[in-house]
């Protein structure tokens, strides 16, 4: 059991992950979009969106120094159990109240909003359930760790470990199942909204545009447009009539 | 210098008599789809008025466009790129639907299917965002004919400035002297800021022809390109997530043919031709000092006649006959070798490419209301002098607040009345008249050709796309034909309209004329099972071959 949750799912949700992403950015590139609503209603919008956007980029700048740094090199920096302990369920804990609390004005804002309530897909509703969840479970796990104090289960020796043993091919199946039944569940919850991630409107985070930062005000494209950048590329059975001269 | 052609576009706004013709036409090709119901790439707004969507004009409160900084470098309003990315999760100036308006259909079905009562049956207006009973409040042109003048006009932001800086009561008298309309597209902008705006860098120019297109492919709407834009031509479908905006209907201008809107106005007041301009000298342009800017704009524009100016073009590989069209662009005459079409608010510095010829006629109206001889320069160039707060309302929306310029145009214009009244009624044409505006007397003559007859061929000069790129045309993905579109099946698993689209081709030909000619609703069934003939062996009689017999 402990082997097919902990070995054998996680490669299954990347390779979902993955080539999920990849068949809907070739196959629906159109539908490819934030599917904002600020249109309808904005004053709400306002408070909630940023809010839950920027708790969710601290959560994952924490989840990444606590999942992918090891144990040692932080403790080579100086930093001691106690003091990373402390920092990493502060910041936590006021990332995951701030998150879940935008999550929460959104869901209220699409709730009760008519415009906003009629363009929400069974799709939408579907992957609110799995993110509050992750969430919810994540914010768990924070505070079950704030409440117990010096006892609280390390996951930089368990879950941690199994992480980074993931991508070398190797996966720590003991150490994962060792953690604590609430790291469980959030793991788990957390493969699934992965897995459902391509096939959603999250795939909008795929396609953040920090190219923006670089790229001039100005952009010129030529009518003549190379193959693959237009609506379509040209298919096999479509070649235009023509002599060769004629047709490039 | 590096040439490029740009498709412009001249409105004489003298001539529009405020039917909304181009408006309906445009809406009935680009955006009569579920999500677009509110979109008017093209509407017609009486001046003085609050425009749409309301207050557009307002740039402190919607900050589109750009401006200079305090080191005279170019800036965008709203702010800059990182600015822009760290403000994404919530666009913090953009218009909600109130701004627009509701739109709204009519539950006609009642008519039809009520009880037999004593009452009347009746059509409640419906929202079609929320699908609930709404009540009519506001719409694209409310404020038509200046209806309501009394209580919207005074927010009309120009009525508003001029107010703040004369410092006197201008009471709504000049309502009653005075009043145009403006029909408004996209402006197709040398300096666009929507595309500056975007983060995804989905809008972009054509190199061949300056057209501004939004990539709906590349587009996730940020929506940042609806508060760049200072205009407020860039719309937010609101069932595709995407930005949409006037295609200045690039598939007919690659035919020769012109835009919907120019084609359909009954006035006849819209002249479409190429202008030759620097790219490389726009930004520059764009930053000099405000009553600078129409001077600027002009300079831009390169003279399709100068030899240099030619064989820079050719180097750039704009085809021959590109080049003839731009020599016989009636666009540039007006604009620059007559200077009677001015650009609309170059303020917001974005290098706009459709002009406007000022109109005359509220100055001519009053005159023969009053009795005077509206026909003769004296009165004419008296009236333009004392009527300042039509010019003063001009020259806020045309040249940045610079009156002169607009004075200058509208003397041109007088100018022209009374010269051709000789001519007409066979006097000895009076040369004072021309010279008093610094013409010829031929040029004047040639400006009336093109200005009052106006030929289909003078006003429209558009070249073809070239055949050489034209199978680059074929088959290509038309961004907006998704919802209700003929390749349209509903909403895809994955939100609305998703999924590749289907080629208005062999498949959907007879779905399409089924479509238009039956008595029902076409189901989505019907569209489906589509023989490809380019493909079909000629065997037997695959299914959806023949339509389905009629029971």
């Amino acid at each position: 059991m402990d082997v097919v949750l902990w070995g054998v799912l996680p490669y299954l949700a990347v390779v979902i992950l993955v080539t999920g992403t990849i068949w809907r950015y070739r196959y629906d590139r159109f539908g490819w979009t934030t599917r904002s609503s600020q249109l309808y209603e904005s004053r709400l919008l306002r408070i909630g969106s940023p809010l839950f956007h920027f708790g969710i980029l601290i959560v994952i700048i924490g989840h990444i120094g606590g999942l992918v740094v090891p144990k040692s090199w932080t403790e080579a920096l100086g930093v001691n159990e106690d003091l990373y302990h402390f920092n990493a369920l502060f910041f936590g804990t006021i990332a995951g109240i701030a998150t879940l609390a935008g999550l929460a004005i959104l869901i209220y804002r699409r709730r009760t909003t008519g415009p906003v309530f009629m363009a929400t897909t069974t799709n939408d509703k579907a992957m609110y359930v799995l993110l509050v969840g992750a969430l919810v479970l994540g914010l768990w796990t924070t505070l079950v760790a704030v409440g117990a104090g010096h006892d609280a289960h390390d996951y930089r020796e368990t879950v941690s470990p199994w992480f980074r043993s993931l991508f070398v091919l190797q996966p720590d199946v003991d150490a994962m199942a060792a953690a604590p039944i609430q790291f469980h569940l959030h793991v788990l919850v957390a493969l699934l909204l992965f897995t459902v991630w391509p096939f959603t409107r999250l795939v909008h985070a795929f396609t953040a545009p920090l190219h923006y930062l670089f790229r001039p005000y100005i952009v010129y494209r030529s009518r003549d447009l190379p193959a693959g950048t237009g609506a379509r590329a040209p298919r096999p059975g479509w070649s235009p009539v023509g002599t060769r001269d004629r047709t490039k | 210098m590096r040439v490029m052609a740009q498709m412009g576009m001249v409105m004489n706004l003298d001539k529009c008599i405020g039917c909304h013709t181009c408006s309906v036409t445009c809406k009935q090709a680009w955006t009569n789809r579920a999500g677009t119901e509110y979109v008017w790439f093209n509407n017609v707004e009486t001046r003085p008025g609050l425009g749409y969507p309301r207050r557009h004009e307002d740039q402190e409160k919607w900050r589109g466009g750009w401006t200079v900084d305090g080191r005279g470098r170019l800036r965008l309003r709203a702010g800059g790129r990182l600015k822009k990315l760290l403000t994404i999760f919530s666009s913090p100036v953009q218009p909600e639907i109130k701004d627009y308006y509701e739109p709204w259909t009519y539950d006609y079905a009642t008519l039809v299917d009520a009880p037999l009562g004593d009452d009347f049956p009746v059509a409640r207006p419906k929202s079609l965002i929320t699908g609930e009973d709404t009540k009519v409040t506001w719409s694209a042109n409310w404020d038509d004919n200046l209806g309501g003048g009394p209580e919207h006009a005074p927010f009309d932001p120009i009525v508003e400035r001029l107010r703040a800086e004369s410092n006197e009561k201008i009471k709504f008298e000049f309502e009653q002297t005075f009043m145009f309309y403006l029909p408004r597209i996209c402006e197709h902008c040398l300096n666009p800021s929507c595309m500056a705006s975007c983060p995804s860098g989905a809008i972009y120019k054509r190199s061949e022809d300056g057209i501004v297109l939004v990539d709906q492919d590349r587009c996730r709407g940020w929506r940042q390109c609806i508060t760049g834009c200072p205009y407020k031509k860039i719309y937010f479908n609101h069932k595709s997530g995407k930005a949409e905006k006037c295609t200045f209907c690039y598939p007919r201008i690659e035919v020769g043919l012109p835009t919907v809107c120019s084609e359909t106005c009954v006035g006849r007041l819209r002249y479409l031709g190429l202008f030759l301009y620097d790219a490389d000298a726009v930004t520059a342009a764009a930053s000099v000092p405000e009553q600078e800017l129409y001077e600027a704009q002009m300079d831009l524009l390169l003279d399709p006649n100068d030899p240099e100016v030619l064989r820079e073009a050719r180097a750039q590989g704009i085809p021959e006959d590109w080049l003839d069209a731009a020599q016989r662009s009636p666009v540039y005459a007006l604009a620059k070798k007559y200077r009677v079409a001015l650009p609309l608010h170059p303020e917001y510095r974005t290098m706009p490419m459709v002009w406007y010829v000022p109109p005359l006629s509220p100055v001519v109206d009053l005159l023969t209301e009053q009795g005077h001889d509206a026909e003769s320069t004296a009165t004419l160039f008296g009236a333009i002098e004392a009527l300042r707060i039509p010019i003063e309302y001009l020259a806020e929306l045309f040249t940045a607040g610079d009156t002169e310029v607009v004075d200058g145009v509208l003397r041109k214009l007088a100018a022209m009345r009374a010269y051709l009244r000789d001519i007409t009624l066979g006097r000895d044409p009076d040369d004072s008249i021309p010279a008093s505006v610094g013409m010829s007397g031929e040029e004047l003559y040639e400006m009336y050709r093109l200005m009052a007859i106006a030929k289909y061929e003078e006003r429209y000069v558009i070249p073809k796309a070239h055949v050489e790129q034209a199978h680059d045309l074929e088959e290509m993905g038309c961004s907006l034909d998704y919802d209700e579109g003929p390749g349209m099946y509903d909403s895809g698993p994955l939100g609305e309209a998703s999924g590749r689209p289907a080629p208005v081709a062999v498949e959907t030909f007879h779905a399409l004329r089924q479509r238009q000619t039956s008595d029902e609703a076409t189901t989505e069934e019907s569209l489906r099972g589509r023989v490809n003939l380019l493909n079909w062996d000629g065997n037997g009689r695959p299914d959806g071959l023949f339509p389905k017999r009629r029971s």
